[in-house]
């Protein structure tokens, strides 16, 4: 958390906890991870999840097109206006973690016309293991893998699988279907991430995005706090 | 002054936002017009000696102490193209936020009040250089290098081509780097006394309509 930031001038420059008129900033939250292993779901069911309790925000970073934006404004989660999305120059991972620019003007725009907002969430392009975002955009971050992607990922950890702030494992119901022991994913899991959480999820099963959805409401508590 | 700054504010990873942009480069592959290291090449010194040698004297003059407020001016009656405005007006909010956190600068404050939704990106890059101590030549080089150096970057990305070759592209072009920032701080100077319609107003038809076309794409690999 970047609660003790501060920086005079008319206009935050990252990390800043206050915006330039004094108030707190909406709490930032990035979800990283390979591709397909559901991230705009898990966002789509986020938004379902918090839009009556919150206003919230989403950021998309397509890698090519503008169907992450696309999917979500199709499934009507949020207003339009209040989903925005970044391109990214065919470098997912440069956009999210070595320059931050583009996504903080987006995050920012989204505060000045839509705002005030408690939250935004950051969905990363579909990138590789080692893909985490900045502490300079988020100051919380969700890597998002699943169950088809092969239960070895846990093991071999990586940036993303060992340092964040959560861990889901995603499509639980496929477990059976591709031979992935779930067991072994949480064991591997634990190993790498001590005291980390993890979720195991399937959006298709009736908890769907509940486990995540409530450590989201937990990070936001203690933004506010 | 460090000279050293110099190398900090032209590094391809300082954090402004570029490499999301191919400078025309995307749009010049997908017709066919840059296909290997050769047309690369006449693509980079195409872009050097109009966009790049406009580039380079609004950031010289912001430099050397011009208003800010008239350069942006005539940077958009420099930029027929409303999507090449739109991308140079993006890219130098995100300069102008990179270089407030690295060289804080009353003028860049100013600058980013007047502009909140960005000005030029010259005209925040010769503010910048002012900001980190640098020169009008200083900032001269780095616009023009940045005009040539984003469109090969990209092309390695775009055509897979060899980046040793796309380095040769950009060492082949110095000796015109070199001359181009000079004309640039000369403009620059002569901008300082007779305004700014004594900058240079090179442009290329091409990259401005290819620009049109390429932000109506429905799939692309890069912004611009």
């Amino acid at each position: 958390m970047h609660l003790d930031h501060s920086h005079d001038g008319p206009a935050a420059v990252s990390a800043d906890a206050r915006r330039p008129d004094g108030t707190r900033r909406a709490l930032r939250i990035g979800l990283g991870g390979p591709v397909g292993s559901g991230k705009t779901a898990t966002v789509a069911a986020l938004c379902r999840a918090l839009r009556d309790e919150l206003s919230l925000a989403v950021v998309t970073n397509d890698i090519y097109t503008r169907e992450d934006a696309e999917f979500l404004l199709r499934e009507a989660v949020l207003p339009p206006e209040r989903i925005t999305a970044v391109e990214t120059g065919a470098c997912p991972h440069t956009a999210i973690r070595d320059d931050i620019s583009a996504n903080l003007e987006a995050v920012e725009d989204l505060e000045d016309e839509v705002g005030p907002l408690d939250l935004i969430l950051v969905e990363s392009g579909g990138d590789n293991l080692t893909a985490t975002f900045s502490r300079g955009l988020v100051d919380a971050q969700i890597f998002v893998i699943d169950v088809a992607g092969g239960d070895d990922i846990p093991r071999k950890g990586g940036p993303g699988v060992t340092t964040a702030d959560l861990l889901v494992v995603n499509k639980t119901d496929l477990a059976p279907y591709v031979g992935s022991d779930l067991g072994r994913m949480a064991a591997d899991a634990k190993a790498q991430r001590a005291e980390l959480p993890v979720v195991f999820q399937s959006l298709r099963a009736e908890s769907g995005v509940r486990d995540v959805a409530d450590w989201v409401r937990k990070q936001l508590a203690a933004w506010t706090a | 002054m460090s000279r050293a700054a110099l190398l900090v504010l032209a590094d391809g990873r300082f954090p402004a936002g570029g490499h999301a942009h191919s400078g025309g480069a995307e749009a010049a592959v997908k017709a066919g017009r840059v296909t290997g290291a050769a047309s690369l090449e006449d693509f980079c010194r195409g872009r050097l000696h109009t966009a790049g040698r406009v580039s380079a004297a609004l950031a010289a003059a912001a430099v050397l102490g011009v208003d800010p407020v008239r350069l942006d001016a005539a940077a958009d009656a420099r930029t027929p193209s409303p999507a090449l405005r739109a991308t140079a007006r993006k890219l130098g909010r995100q300069l102008m936020r990179a270089a407030r956190a690295t060289w804080p600068s009353s003028e860049l404050d100013a600058l980013a009040r007047e502009f909140p939704k960005g000005a030029h990106q010259p005209v925040v890059l010769g503010l910048a250089a002012r900001a980190a101590g640098l020169g009008a030549l200083d900032a001269a080089y780095c616009a023009a290098y940045e005009s040539v150096s984003g469109p090969a970057s990209a092309t390695v990305r775009l055509l897979s081509l060899d980046p040793f070759d796309a380095t040769g592209v950009l060492a082949r072009l110095a000796p015109e780097l070199d001359l181009v920032a000079d004309q640039a701080v000369e403009a620059a100077r002569e901008c300082v006394d007779a305004g700014v319609d004594a900058l240079p107003a090179a442009s290329a038809p091409l990259l401005e309509i290819s620009a049109e076309a390429h932000a109506a794409w429905a799939v692309r690999l890069f912004a611009s």
